[in-house]
């Protein structure tokens, strides 16, 4: 396709006849079963009234529900942040027995599929069960509460901040730690001036990950939860309901609001991974 | 995880100096302690949990879900959602990492970010976007229903929904896969009078076959258990197109413990071998570690 002399009687059509094989099909499927969806969801959303996708979007219903996706969701980002770099650290410089099999089950949320996340987090979590059990008498319930939404959301966004801290902390050089340790900084300072810093776009674009991989999850969370709007009801559930109640405005308008936080998340991911290149490139 | 050897002497010797000064780490050890905790309550416990929930029953139990009819049409609609979206979207992963791989042009990196949108899109709203195209009051719903074409509540939707929430999986492995081989090998078949197809078979597919086995293993385990796309397209109807993920909440909702643990005792196993998988082709193919 690129020895094909170009002259000035072909057409803009002249690359799509010539692509090769391997360009038509991917951008076939590409407009088939992602450019199509995406294109018919912000099509309908720009035939809605203004006025109307304001009302609909700052619906009390939908606002409580972007409280409990958003805050719920970022919690268990940052929650996983400072867990997730303690993982990583433990799992890179030390040695220790089960070391391979902790590992390797770090990426269970990625394998298990999410119902049975939700399922069995909810059994577990609730009054009568192994861990809800001991909270009960402190008067702290988990299934069917918020609590519940951030349980799951933990666990669904548990492996990000490991899986791209892991790598940086492996290719850390040990030698600017023992020339602060030799100079006598203490054990803190070195890890909040020396080993710390190289480490926060990974951290940040790890905790970017799972906080969209919270915002978009359904399926754990709709099972732990009891699904009240204003208590615990999340963004997506909101969605499914407006469909069930053949509200497609509705549900448009709640589906933009997240697909463009979805979007921002990512740029906001793009941008602190070229930062974090430039400095430690 | 080819370099767990590397940065464990890594770690041996940069610590080597300061470790010889104390003699048990405490430091060391707390955290340790911190993370198997930690990971216990997210992880351990829950997972144990569905292995402990489904054999409370006993055999009888298990037998009781194994042989009702609704839980087999689930798992066949599953198999079969699997079994047409996987194969599609290897092609389409192929096809875009070899029109992608060792190239150069304006917008590369932006068609790669597009390849990798659906993981930053709920699934939620990837069926939602489903619905607005083919639903009865979408886009192509009048032009479906002219022709008798059911794509909602049926299995080309489910279909479409798990080959949205899949897409980039393949191409994503494969990709870097391609980049690491070059193009000198590709270049010398060609030029020793190989045609397209058999440079493709005889030299790139077996230089990225590890990659692809490992992209497959991923996709494979998220399109059996894609649930929220599915649910918003399936129309959840009992025997009919009702997937195993939509199977355990409904007998979770309708208080059949046993039959939801049976289901998520399947797809717990699932999990499990492809974690398997996964840390073999880590360790004995060099993969590097990838999420999702």
């Amino acid at each position: 396709m690129t020895s094909s002399q170009p002259s000035s009687s072909q057409g803009w059509w002249h690359p799509i006849l010539h692509a090769s094989w391997p360009w038509r099909v991917t951008w076939l499927y590409l407009t088939l079963f992602l450019f199509l969806p995406i294109a018919a969801l912000i099509l309908k959303a720009v035939t809605l009234d203004p006025a109307e996708i304001w009302r609909i979007a700052t619906d009390p219903v939908a606002l409580s529900t972007y409280n409990v996706t958003f805050v719920t969701a970022l919690a268990a980002g940052v929650i996983n942040g400072f867990a997730g770099l303690i993982i990583a650290w433990v799992l890179v410089r030390y040695e220790f027995p089960g070391q391979r099999f902790l590992d390797a089950i770090i990426d269970l949320p990625f394998a298990l599929p999410t119902a049975v996340a939700g399922l069995t987090l909810s059994t577990i979590y609730s009054t009568n069960g192994w861990l809800g059990g001991f909270l009960e008498p402190f008067g702290i319930r988990i299934s069917f509460t918020r609590l519940g939404v951030l349980v799951a959301m933990i666990f669904i966004s548990l492996p990000f901040v490991v899986r791209t801290v892991q790598p940086v902390l492996q290719d850390l050089e040990a030698e600017a730690e023992e020339a602060a340790w030799s100079m006598g900084a203490s054990r803190w300072q070195t890890f909040r001036r020396v080993i710390l810093p190289p480490l926060m776009p990974a951290v940040l674009t790890g905790v970017a990950m799972g906080f969209s991989r919270a915002v978009g999850e359904y399926g754990s969370v709709v099972i732990i939860a009891g699904n009240i709007p204003f208590q615990d009801l999340i963004a997506p559930v909101l969605i499914i309901q407006r469909l069930e109640q053949f509200d497609y405005a509705g549900a448009t308008v709640i589906g933009t609001v997240l697909l463009l936080i979805s979007l921002a998340v990512l740029l906001v991911i793009n941008l602190i991974q070229a930062r974090g290149r430039r400095f430690y490139g | 995880m080819a370099d767990s050897s590397v940065n464990q002497s890594m770690a041996a010797a940069g610590s080597g100096t300061r470790r010889t000064t104390s003699g048990f780490q405490w430091g060391k050890w707390l955290l340790v302690a911190f993370v198997f905790g930690y990971l216990a309550l997210v992880l351990l416990i829950p997972a144990l949990n569905v292995f402990a929930q489904a054999i409370k029953g006993g055999l009888p139990g298990l037998i009781e879900t194994f042989t009702s009819q609704f839980f087999l049409n689930a798992v066949k609609l599953t198999a079969i959602a699997t079994a047409i979206t996987v194969p599609l979207n290897t092609v389409f992963g192929l096809c875009a990492a070899l029109a992608l791989a060792n190239k150069n042009f304006p917008g590369r990196s932006l068609l790669i970010s597009i390849i990798d949108l659906p993981f930053s899109i709920s699934p939620v709203v990837a069926g939602l976007m489903l619905v607005l195209l083919f639903g009865n009051r979408g886009w192509f719903g009048p032009l479906l229903d002219a022709g008798g074409i059911k794509i909602i509540f049926a299995l080309p939707g489910i279909v479409m929904a798990t080959i949205f929430v899949t897409m980039p999986f393949i191409a994503r492995e494969v990709l870097p896969a391609l980049e690491e081989a070059g193009t000198q090998q590709e270049e010398a078949a060609a030029t020793l009078g190989a045609s397209p197809w058999q440079t493709f078979w005889r030299v790139t597919l077996p230089s990225i076959k590890w990659s692809l086995l490992y992209g497959l293993i991923l996709c494979n385990a998220r399109a059996m258990g894609e649930f929220g796309a599915v649910a918003v397209v399936s129309g959840n109807i009992v025997g009919k197109t009702q997937t195993l993920p939509l199977f355990i909440e409904e007998a979770h909702v309708q208080y059949n413990t046993q039959g939801a643990y049976t289901a998520a005792l399947l797809l717990a196993c699932l999990a499990v071998v492809t974690l398997v998988l996964k840390y073999l082709l880590e360790r004995n193919a060099g993969i590097p570690h990838r999420g999702h």
